[in-house]
């Protein structure tokens, strides 16, 4: 190839890198490259069909005992609700005066593990091991009769436990997904 | 429209129980409204002035300039309301003062805010953005490099989802503008679009969402659909010129004009992109609600177009008949503002209020109308609309879609979300005035 047509080739790409990206052109491009080992520790979203779900496993009497140290001071003994909400139990169906349970309203099972990983307890987030959080919820689900009480919930169980509520729910404004 | 016959004026009478043409603030109009009030009850016909002498702080120096100055002390009163002042270990709100403010502009100082487990004490060296998830590269961003990014301003409001969510119950609860809407706010915000920092860690095609989530001790996560994202959110670092306040999400937050305040996520620290929502707590238990039809709404998003009267308002009462400002502001995560109507009669009849430019999208709107009220009982009610031809609900329509309590709840409570329908305040022979339904 010629210097001439390496010119106008190198021309012809350019045009057609800018016009693909026309943002990325004048960007300063300051993000730093990271590895995906280096943002483990704060890779923590669980998705609801369980990507990312970590190792481990646990049963149902290993979070309650969990559940009775570290969770009940503000849930109430056996999740009934204390200072902050009732976990275990609750009316059948939740209207606007309240109700809201994980037995009747949560959609997915895999939010408990995320939420309880990433934001409980309430004073020690991220305090609680994997193995403690599948315990936990197992023992939430068991209390709740949404599993058996020796089920073992782990990363290929917990997104197949079938929530009663989750087909209800209707999806405000489709066209902005 | 019919001339008002009182005193042969010239102002017009645009709707039932006093409602005024807007000339009636304007100049010439005012003293001749003023005047009108005047023969109706003595407004501005009382004794005459006193002599004027030098009040004490004219006839010595006054105090220091601070670096970073305060209001006056005489206006202590104009705070937020605030109801977890020990911090327990909950949520704490905090209330913006609507009916003591004028403007769209909401001062950083008296923004609402919603904290979940208390504000973190971020250093801003030591604060990163990751954006990774399906992406090409995943990225790291600290302060100083966004700093060099270019960066855009808009001017929008940020309204929790739950804000007004005591209009939920079956009975009027009786408390301020302040207990009712304070969950909104506007601001100026500026930041880097968040779609510049997507495109340089090269999105994947088969993407359909984020996942953001904050620095704080709840980790606060929520999901946004990609759209959104690519179409105006913003990584915003200042509000109303200065860096973002601590219990606004310092260093940075997630704006996203017109979405529900909760999915603006503060202290944003991480992206993640992905084929699918995340279905977290926030979005899966609360910010849903049950429906009158026995399912339940999910992924609302959008703040839809509503309006409410700040002055009168609850504890805003009238001193004497007279002529009076009605004001308000009226918002809508869709777009502009219209139009606004407002009634003195409780919807009888209806006058187009006056907007106060700008009228910009998704930011809050300043309307007025002028209005005489002659003592008698009136309720104040305003309707907007938005460019998208979208209509405030009346709280009837509204509760025939999306249900009311059984009874009353907390004042605090939030027995539903998005709530927009019309307030309505009565005025009695006195001047109070009271939350009704009407």
């Amino acid at each position: 190839m010629s210097m001439r047509n390496l010119s106008i080739a190198t021309g012809v790409l350019a045009l057609a890198i800018a016009a693909a990206a026309p943002v990325l052109a004048e960007a300063p491009r300051l993000g730093k490259p990271i590895s995906p080992s280096d943002l483990a520790e704060w890779d923590i979203n669980i998705l609801p069909d369980g990507t990312n779900l970590p190792p481990g496993s646990g049963k149902a009497a290993d979070g309650a005992k969990i559940f009775a140290e570290k969770c009940s001071l503000c849930h109430g003994d056996s999740g009934k609700g204390g200072r902050a909400a009732r976990l275990v139990g609750g009316p059948p169906k939740a209207s606007l005066d309240g109700g809201k349970t994980i037995a009747n309203y949560w959609p997915y099972a895999t939010t408990l593990f995320d939420f309880i990983r990433r934001a409980m307890p309430f004073t020690q987030p991220r305090s609680l091991s994997d193995q403690e959080v599948y315990a936990l919820c197992a023992y939430l689900l068991a209390e709740n009769k949404l599993i058996g009480e020796n089920d073992e919930i782990n990363a290929a169980t917990l997104p197949k436990v079938r929530m009663p509520n989750r087909d209800n729910f209707v999806i405000q404004f489709p066209d902005r997904i | 429209m019919r001339k008002s016959k009182q005193n042969g004026s010239s102002i017009q009478s645009v709707a039932g129980n006093g409602l005024l043409d807007r000339r009636a603030l304007l100049g010439r109009g005012v003293m001749m409204a003023g005047a009108m009030g005047a023969g109706a009850a003595g407004a501005l016909t009382g004794a005459a002035a006193e002599p004027l002498t030098e009040a004490p702080w004219s006839l010595e120096p006054g105090d220091v300039t601070e670096p970073y100055q305060r209001p006056s002390r005489f206006e202590k009163g104009v705070v937020r309301t605030v109801d977890n002042p020990k911090n327990e270990p909950s949520g704490s709100r905090a209330r913006t003062p609507h009916h003591l403010l004028k403007g769209i502009i909401t001062p950083n100082g008296l923004h609402f805010t919603i904290m979940h487990a208390g504000i973190p004490d971020i250093d801003p060296a030591q604060h990163k953005l990751l954006v990774h998830g399906m992406v090409k590269q995943p990225l790291l961003f600290d302060l100083d490099a966004l700093s060099r990014y270019r960066m855009v301003t808009r001017i929008g409001f940020l309204e929790c989802g739950g804000n007004s969510a005591p209009l939920f119950s079956n009975q009027p609860i009786q408390a301020d503008v302040q207990a009712l809407h304070g969950l909104a706010s506007c601001a100026q915000w500026t930041g880097v679009p968040l779609s510049a920092l997507l495109d340089e860690a090269g999105v994947d095609p088969k993407a359909k969402w984020i996942i953001a989530e904050g620095a704080d001790a709840p980790h606060l996560s929520r999901s946004v659909p990609l759209a959104k994202v690519m179409d105006d959110a913003m990584v915003a670092m200042y509000q109303n010129g200065e860096r973002i306040q601590p219990g606004q999400g310092y260093p940075m937050r997630l704006y996203l004009p017109g979405y529900e305040g909760n999915m603006n996520v503060k202290f944003l620290r991480r992206i993640q992109v992905t084929d699918q929502p995340g279905m977290t707590y926030f979005e899966s238990r609360i910010y849903t609600d049950p429906l009158p039809d026995g399912k339940d709404t999910q992924f609302y998003f959008v703040q839809e177009v509503k309006s409410f009267i700040s002055s009168p308002s609850p504890g805003v009462g009238l001193r004497e008949p007279g002529v009076y400002e009605i004001s308000g502001v009226a918002y809508s995560g869709n777009g502009r503002i219209a139009k606004v109507l407002v009634s003195a009669d409780g919807g009888g009849s209806w006058g187009e209020a006056a907007l106060d430019e700008p009228r910009l999208p998704k930011a809050f709107t300043r309307f007025s109308m002028a209005w005489r009220w002659d003592g008698g009982p009136a309720i104040l009610q305003s309707r907007a609309w938005d460019e998208g031809g979208n209509a405030q609900p009346t709280r009837e329509q509204f509760v025939a879609k999306r249900g009311q309590t059984s009874k009353p709840p907390s004042v605090l409570g939030f027995p539903g979300h998005h709530f927009n329908a019309v307030t309505s305040w009565a005025i009695n022979p006195k001047g109070e005035v009271r939350n009704v339904y009407a």
